[in-house]
């Protein structure tokens, strides 16, 4: 996957968390839980939507690195890369 | 002969080895219990792929909120209302919150908001319904000293992170008279609170008041159509279709603990299982008896003491047609409500009636019916013959509506069935010490036991109602087997 792609599958998963909520304006470098309505119990389905679609494990002392979308693709990227 | 005796034996040990693998079945989770926490955290595990496995020893779910058919009727037993009811705009709030978590929809429950509820105490009515301007204009209106004061309650309520696992427990009774200067104003408060989810006699812990504040107060009731059961087949359905596996009637005889962890799972049929995760919603007390390891000098946590008496009616009209709206009516007839184990078998100076035609239903139910509920004295009620039981029963049935009809409209020529439910027959449905529905006054709010592997979620983790114990089964999910593995 593209970094690209993984911005998108990122932003897919929370799509389908939160429905409800406009993410078009969703800033990369600006945590995603300060920009919508996303709680602690919404960021851990993230997680578990990543390894449910992807495989991908997340260790709990990593969660940090994932809180903006920007962290994300960065986190990411390695892994997914070759999916 | 030695050399065959002892191939014997081997092979026996070996051939039992090999039988015992096959009839162990694991799981990466097992939940004991299939009441609401339960299900819900058996929903979080298997949609997120793990292999779960919830055991309940009654033979239908719920736990301590159940529902029954007797003589023909369909009646509820436990839960009067859901609580937390808001608008699907309110998405931070508790029950689109659990909704989310459940990848359920709001119409799932088929809510049907209430009416109006009321808490009567002598010569004070404070009305309140799911819109907290009406409680708020009612406590101006009755108690004008005390309106400042109201809002500064309602301030510390908003501003304290009840959610928080690591807070320490302080009284809600000093907060509360720290704020509030009248006392009846206070009981008034303390009583529907107290009524639908405190463990403990005469106080409350201040974040369980606040959850209850928030829940009835500003959030609200609402009845699911067609009751509990329409939550439970939900959660059930859902829990199924995401492969969990369900077994009831099915109860735990022990835990077989081994090195700090629960090793394997014997249950009463006799089959072992093993789970890399076991999470109980059997109550504290009540699982820590399950251990092999079980004891007693260890455990700091007293038994809770609180149990009631329900009273279940079938009426042959609706009780609006005496006039009746209200949806659930608090009562006390003394000024100061005592909220603990009774010293007689019922106490009915004080309770709730809730009648369940009187939420704006989606379509009228098809009997009129009246839930009372009051508190109750377990020992009382345990220690007489069977036949003294069903005698004091019908007895404290007749002394329970005697002094409900002094605060709704008297309804005992319309009474066609009755069913009363006991602290015995709690204990007996739940398994709970004491009929105890609301467990342990001491809360383990991290769900973690001295096992690494066991972890208590529902009524002992400590956030309670219906919405609570959801919660609660998802928060402990999460946080000890989810974010885990």
């Amino acid at each position: 996957m593209t970094k690209e792609q993984i911005r998108d599958a990122i932003l897919e998963i929370i799509a389908q968390i939160i429905p409800d909520e406009d993410l078009s304006n969703l800033k990369g470098d600006i945590p995603i839980r300060e920009q919508v309505g996303l709680d602690s119990m919404d960021f851990l389905d993230i997680i578990m939507e990543l390894r449910k679609r992807y495989g991908i494990e997340v260790p709990e002392d990593d969660y940090m690195q994932l809180a903006t979308l920007d962290g994300c693709v960065a986190y990411l990227d390695p892994r997914m890369r070759e999916l | 002969m030695r050399v065959l005796t002892t191939f014997v034996l081997v092979l026996g040990v070996w051939s039992s080895l090999r039988l015992g693998e096959e009839l162990t079945k694991h799981y990466d989770a097992l939940i004991i219990g299939a009441g609401m926490s339960g299900l819900a955290a058996g929903i979080r595990l298997a949609y997120y792929g793990k292999s779960v496995c919830i055991v309940e020893r009654h033979y239908r779910v719920g736990g301590l909120n159940s529902f029954y058919t007797f003589r023909g009727h369909r009646l509820d037993v436990g839960l009067h209302a859901m609580t937390n009811y808001v608008p699907r705009d309110a998405r931070s709030s508790p029950l689109p919150k659990l909704l989310r978590q459940l990848k359920l929809k709001a119409e799932d429950f088929a809510l049907c908001p209430q009416r109006v509820s009321v808490i009567k105490f002598p010569g004070k009515t404070l009305q309140f319904d799911n819109d907290f301007a009406l409680f708020a204009q009612e406590v101006a209106d009755g108690f004008p000293r005390q309106a400042d004061n109201f809002q500064k309650l309602l301030k510390a309520v908003l501003e304290y992170d009840e959610l928080n696992l690591y807070a320490k427990p302080i009284s809600a009774r000093d907060v509360v008279s720290s704020i509030i200067s009248d006392p009846l104003l206070s009981d008034m408060i303390f009583c529907p609170l107290m009524f639908y989810g405190n463990a403990q006699e005469h106080d409350m812990e201040f974040g369980q008041f606040v959850i209850m504040f928030k829940s009835i107060f500003c959030e609200g009731f609402a009845r699911p159509q067609a009751g509990v059961r329409q939550i439970l087949d939900v959660l059930v359905k859902k829990y199924r279709s995401c492969g969990g596996e369900l077994r009831v009637r099915c109860a735990v005889r022990s835990l077989e603990c081994a090195n700090g962890r629960v090793v394997s799972i014997l249950l009463a049929n006799g089959e072992t299982l093993t789970a890399d995760r076991i999470l109980s919603s059997a109550g504290y007390l009540e699982t820590m008896r399950l251990l092999t390891d079980y004891d007693s000098s260890k455990l700091t946590c007293p038994a809770g003491q609180l149990s009631f008496l329900e009273s279940i009616l079938v009426l042959d009209k609706e009780s609006a047609e005496m006039g009746y709206n209200t949806t659930i009516t608090f009562y006390s007839n003394s000024d100061r409500f005592a909220y603990r184990r009774p010293v007689n078998m019922v106490d009915v100076s004080s309770g709730v009636i809730c009648c369940p035609n009187n939420f704006q239903l989606d379509k009228p139910l098809p009997e009129g019916m009246i839930r009372i509920t009051n508190l109750a004295n377990f020992d009382h009620w345990n220690g007489l013959s069977e036949e003294e039981y069903k005698a004091r029963k019908a007895a404290w049935l007749q002394t329970t509506l005697k002094e409900v009809v002094k605060f709704v409209p008297d309804f005992r020529d319309s009474v066609i069935l009755a069913d009363v439910f006991t602290p015995k027959t709690i204990h007996r449905f739940s398994g709970r010490i004491n009929g105890a529905v609301y467990g342990t006054p001491s809360k383990i709010k991290t769900g973690k036991t001295h096992l690494d592997n066991l972890f208590i979620c529902g009524t002992d983790q400590g956030f309670l109602g219906i919405v609570g114990a959801m919660l609660s089964g998802i928060s402990m999910a999460n946080l000890h087997v989810l974010q885990k593995t």
